[in-house]
């Protein structure tokens, strides 16, 4: 594998794309366990992204993440805009100076720098019922070697059976189970498009 | 959904413009923002609140001479930014720094935390006091914490008295974590909010059902029940945040705050049961307050807030003159 600057804006585009197409479905699931606005919410970001790109297209990949972490803090709100916003900054720092990504050892290493900055950020763990509950299984998958859309979205509907320790949904305890986290379904978006532009 | 609205993109757009051009003597908007400040400035610390759109009159309507310095709204019910929060902040502090009145809900302690490391790198210090005064949700390991509901305005009033009076930045943080332990809230609905851009309700009620503690964005409350007189649905939620106190309080204060979609008739109604059943218990009220001040759109219900007012200082800083929209 090896992506460049090129693959990494393909990534968002798809990504972008993605969030557009899935708006509806990301407010539903966010109805019984939130408020309701997490598609519409994650839809301001990527167009932010969108406008700044087509603005000024950004020459590397640390700036590109750089581009769509600030139209995540700036535009999305919630708890989403600062977690997704934390993690794109860290992996900005960490494609300091990097013309290509060359293995998936070196991925899961970029990846992890954001999952680190998610839990940072939002003091969460593995298995609250957050967008961690994708981040890491993904992170221990491309350290291993390789990502497929199955280990997505077993990752994502694992968060089902969990009771939600964080964010609003934490309010509902018990009857937070049963439904996936918005969090970790946009969150499986942003990999589905990763995997895609890999292979 | 019926709405008096243009388009879903344009709300929270328009109604500041609005609320602006309402009150031009009291506030004004910081141009290409979301932020509404006070127009005359003493040299004072600067008290900046906000959170998501809906709860209105909170939050810009609290802004003004012995309350707020500026407010940041949000998205419907969705946190303000940190950049938007930022704006405030630069836009409020005189050098004496910069107090955050949140909110306990997730997005709204990250984004202010966010904001607040901008403002440092900028020279703005800043404090937070987070208000989690909603007792409907218990602290545990697994919720996020309380809720910060209706009580947060009580608290807007008392620090914004301080700050005035000419409070430091550390001595209001103290005071507001101080106040904060004192202000207890539990709401009930009778009908969900729709939010503009989802189109239909947050929750499902039967026409006779009522829900027992919800939060302002309609988040779960701990039972639902058929709707009763409101007499019973005063007795339960009085009882319920007086068993919250480790000492019961001898003198309280009292805000019954409408959700948006109840009339004042109603709210009335409720108050005068909520204060039978102090009297009933021996425990003054020396403060009141009932209206719509923390909203959750058109939702049909109420809140219940007591303050303890053993110290008077907390009464005459409720009571003290303040030039706002909506206090």
């Amino acid at each position: 594998m090896q992506l460049t600057v090129k693959e990494v804006q393909n990534w968002f585009e798809k990504f972008t794309d993605k969030i557009k197409e899935n708006k509806g479905y990301l407010s539903d699931l966010d109805t019984p366990i939130g408020d309701g606005d997490h598609g519409n919410n994650m839809a301001r970001g990527v167009a932010a992204y969108e406008a700044s790109f087509e603005q000024k297209q950004p020459e590397t990949i640390s700036e590109t993440f750089q581009v769509f972490s600030m139209a995540m803090i700036s535009k999305v709100g919630g708890a989403s805009g600062p977690l997704y916003g934390s993690a794109l900054m860290n992996m900005v720092k960490e494609t300091k100076g990097i013309d290509t990504i060359d293995a998936y050892e070196q991925l899961g290493e970029i990846v992890a720098q954001g999952l680190a900055g998610i839990k940072k950020r939002g003091k969460t763990e593995f298995e609250d019922k957050t967008m961690v509950d994708v981040w890491e299984p993904v992170t221990q998958a491309l350290k291993a070697g390789s990502l497929d859309k199955d280990q997505i979205e077993k990752a994502k509907e694992h968060t089902k059976g969990l009771i939600a320790k964080k964010g609003r949904a934490s309010y509902l305890g018990e009857r937070s189970k049963g439904h996936i986290d918005p969090g970790a379904a946009s969150s499986a978006l942003f990999f589905d498009a990763l995997v895609e532009v890999i292979q | 959904m019926k709405k008096i609205i243009n388009k879903t993109d344009d709300i929270i757009e328009e109604m500041l413009r609005g609320l602006v051009a309402s009150y031009p003597h009291l506030v004004h908007r910081v141009e290409d923002s979301r932020v509404v400040a006070k127009n005359q400035e003493k040299k004072q610390v600067a008290l900046v609140s906000g959170g998501g759109s809906g709860h209105e009159p909170s939050h810009a309507g609290f802004v003004g001479d012995g309350m707020l310095s500026a407010a940041v709204a949000g998205d419907v019910f969705t946190s303000p930014t940190p950049d938007q929060i930022q704006i405030a902040m630069k836009e409020a502090d005189q050098g004496e720094g910069v107090l955050l009145i949140v909110k306990n809900y997730t997005g709204d302690n990250l984004n202010f935390e966010m904001a607040q490391e901008m403002a440092e790198m900028e020279d703005i210090h800043s404090e937070i006091v987070v208000v989690d005064d909603d007792i409907a949700v218990e602290d545990s390991e697994f919720t996020a914490g309380k809720r910060g509901v209706a009580g947060t305005v009580l608290v807007h009033k008392i620090l914004g008295d301080a700050a005035r009076a000419g409070a430091s930045l550390d001595e209001l943080k103290k005071r507001g974590d101080d106040v904060v332990k004192k202000i207890k809230t539990i709401g009930l609905a009778l009908r969900a909010a729709t939010v503009p851009e989802v189109g239909k309700p947050g929750f499902e009620l039967a026409e006779d059902e009522i829900e027992y503690g919800v939060g302002i964005h309609g988040e779960a409350g701990y039972r639902r029940e058929k709707i009763q007189p409101s007499k019973e649905l005063a007795k339960e939620l009085t009882t319920k945040i007086l068993a919250d106190y480790e000492e019961q309080p001898k003198k309280v204060g009292v805000l019954v705050n409408g959700m948006g979609g109840t009339p004042l008739m109603e709210q009335f109604i409720f108050m005068n049961d909520v204060l039978n059943l102090l009297k009933e218990q021996n425990i003054a009220v020396t403060f009141h307050k009932v209206g719509n001040y923390m909203t959750s759109l058109d939702m049909e219900g109420v809140s219940l807030t007591l303050i303890d007012l053993a110290d008077e200082t907390l009464k005459e800083a409720l009571e003290s003159e303040v030039t706002t929209i909506s206090w």
